[in-house]
């Protein structure tokens, strides 16, 4: 009898727990989570790298990733990374914030922890919706886009204009790295997956902040299929959040 | 080695929480606190420490939840609308288990009010001050040497029963320049043993404060409880100053109460029958010390630069012995001792029986 000889090509990363998401169908969080873990495994930082997590549907990070974890107050993650960053620089330390939580009432924040040039890396989530609380206008919604908030469509002026994070950093001083990605085809997952691999290079070699913002889909909130919520991340969020590195250290 | 020095409080302040190990400072300026920033932006960095001038006391106050949540002895200060803001960031410091030092050099309010001395935030205080179910240890010093030792005892309370702590002082405390005894550099404390410093060699760490599953956050709340009902029968801090037979107690804290002492001394070397009852610790609050002078004195007097809040403790401790009077002075009024001795005779010749004077 001939047996064939196994070979191991593939494994989730090992600082990625094995417990079943809670977050809803076609969500790009657990995509995003395995973005990062593969990042940690990379650079083999599963004993350095401290996340701090803010508040919104991503802040459970820690039941995924075997990484210490620390919440943070709404919007206030960069300010208590960079506590855990200033006592420890050998820490590795991230913040993963969601567009409420780093674009509006952490906007303070991030700002100045990117004109510290802050050496931290910021995985931020930018789904154009308030995820858990509901489904309510955020800083990144879109033109004409519904929420519970703009039930005839985000009306800009009045009710703002969409906060581009990504060019916003690149513009200080002291960021060393932004970035935007999506992850809403295999071909973006892969320039996703070397932006996030950069942003953590920019921290090991303490060039400063750095950024990674992903275009990510939250089918439940936009009252559209997981397929047809990538068809949008296509056709709307890609015009007016292009994809790009706006600043590489 | 000790060595005796004349400086300011809030310089004695600073140099109390770099002898109690503290390495790591982020604040906002406001007046009339500037003196610890500005004093702690030189001394800091060169004792091998960390300091940061924040972009607000919201940033202030998290960038120090960062701090002890990676285990080390961080504080900040501000001031009544700069505290205000930390209400967040403190709420989250005593839900998360957290040590800090949060130092108050109040001023008058509310909204931007005034810069001089006042007590109007002793509520604020000793009730939280957030949202959800804590208190802050409260500690209130009444002297430069005060500032100095309190700085160190506030850092071991915050690190022994991993909640945030407070020194509630104010212009006076700040600015006036006293002899002070400096003790030195306390040894290094232990490592924390929730430090966030990466998982290596052990399962990883989690700092938090939500509890969203069925039944944690009751348990939680108990949890909280019992070690605020642990520091109550083991930490309370207060000065009593109260002669056999003395028919009226004066209760007062802080720079406040260096102005009653010197009215009560007078009073008593005239033979009037008075003591004085000073709480250094407002959280855990000296009741029993306090129920005891009122059963025994029957007569109390109040005297604070507010409108009255720690009034309302002191009528909570007495639960109807004896009788409590309340003499105020908010808004940045500070009171003579000769103020405070004509209302200790006014009270103990009226016998007043019922509360006035607010």
């Amino acid at each position: 009898m001939s047996t064939v000889a196994e070979k191991q090509v593939f494994s989730p990363p090992s600082c990625l727990k094995e417990n079943i998401y809670h977050f809803c169908p076609g969500c790009h969080h657990g995509l995003i989570h395995r973005l990062v873990a593969e990042a940690i495994d990379f650079y083999g930082l599963a004993g350095a790298a401290v996340g701090v997590i803010g508040v919104g549907c991503g802040v459970f990070l820690y039941n995924y990733l075997a990484v210490d974890c620390c919440e943070a107050p709404h919007g206030r993650a960069p300010a208590v990374a960079t506590g855990l960053k200033r006592v420890n620089p050998g820490a590795f330390i991230f913040t993963y914030q969601g567009d409420g939580d780093l674009a509006a009432i952490g906007t303070a924040e991030v700002i100045h922890a990117a004109a510290r040039g802050e050496n931290i890396t910021v995985i931020f989530i930018n789904n154009s919706i308030y995820g858990m609380t509901g489904g309510q206008m955020a800083p990144t919604t879109l033109p004409g886009q519904r929420t519970t908030t703009t039930p005839a469509g985000r009306k800009a002026p009045g009710d703002g204009y969409p906060v581009h994070v990504a060019e916003l950093i690149a513009t200080l001083p002291g960021s060393a790295y932004a970035a935007r990605v999506s992850c809403h085809t295999p071909a973006h997952i892969r320039k996703a997956r070397q932006a996030v691999r950069r942003a953590f290079t920019a921290q090991l070699e303490k060039k400063g902040f750095a950024l990674v913002e992903f275009l990510s889909a939250c089918p439940t909130n936009w009252g559209l299929t997981p397929e047809a919520s990538l068809e949008r991340i296509e056709r709307e969020m890609i015009p007016a959040y292009p994809p790009g590195i706006f600043k590489d250290f | 080695m000790t060595e005796k020095i004349l400086i300011k409080g809030s310089v004695a302040l600073a140099r109390g929480a770099i002898d109690a190990g503290c390495r790591c400072y982020f604040g906002y300026p406001i007046t009339p606190q500037n003196d610890i920033p500005e004093f702690l932006s030189d001394a800091l960095p060169k004792a091998g420490g960390v300091f940061i001038q924040a972009e607000s006391e919201l940033a202030a106050i998290n960038m120090v939840l960062g701090a002890a949540a990676a285990g080390a002895r961080a504080m900040t200060s501000s001031s009544g609308p700069g505290i205000s803001l930390m209400q967040e960031g403190l709420s989250y410091l005593a839900g998360s288990e957290l040590p800090a030092v949060v130092v108050n050099i109040t001023r008058s309010g509310p909204g931007l009010g005034g810069i001089a001395p006042t007590q109007g935030d002793y509520h604020q205080a000793t009730r939280g001050g957030g949202h959800g179910d804590y208190r802050l240890i409260v500690l209130a010093p009444d002297s430069a040497q005060e500032m100095y030792d309190l700085a160190g005892e506030a850092f071991n309370l915050a690190f022994r029963y991993r909640n945030p702590a407070m020194i509630l002082a104010d212009a006076i405390l700040g600015q006036m320049k006293e002899p002070v005894v400096l003790h030195g550099a306390c040894p290094a404390p232990e490592p924390a043993p929730w430090a966030l410093s990466g998982a290596a060699n052990r399962p990883p760490r989690l700092v938090k404060s939500l509890y969203l599953a069925d039944g944690e956050m009751p348990v939680h709340n108990w949890k909280l409880y019992w070690k605020y009902e642990a520091l109550k029968e083991k930490e309370v801090r207060v000065e009593v100053d109260c002669p056999p037979h003395c028919s009226l107690v004066v209760v007062a804290y802080g720079s406040c109460c260096r102005i009653a002492r010197t009215a009560v001394d007078r009073a008593q070397r005239r033979g009037l029958a008075v003591g004085l009852i000073r709480p250094v610790t407002l959280f855990p609050f000296p009741e029993k010390e306090i129920r005891q002078a009122a059963e025994r004195a029957r007569r109390l007097l109040v005297v604070e630069m507010n409108t009255g809040q720690m009034v309302d403790d002191v009528r909570l401790a007495c639960n109807g012995a004896g009788t409590v009077s309340f003499k105020g002075y908010p808004g940045g009024e500070v009171p003579t001792p000769d103020q405070i001795e004509a209302e200790i005779e006014r009270v103990m010749k009226a016998g007043e029986l019922r509360v006035c004077q607010r």
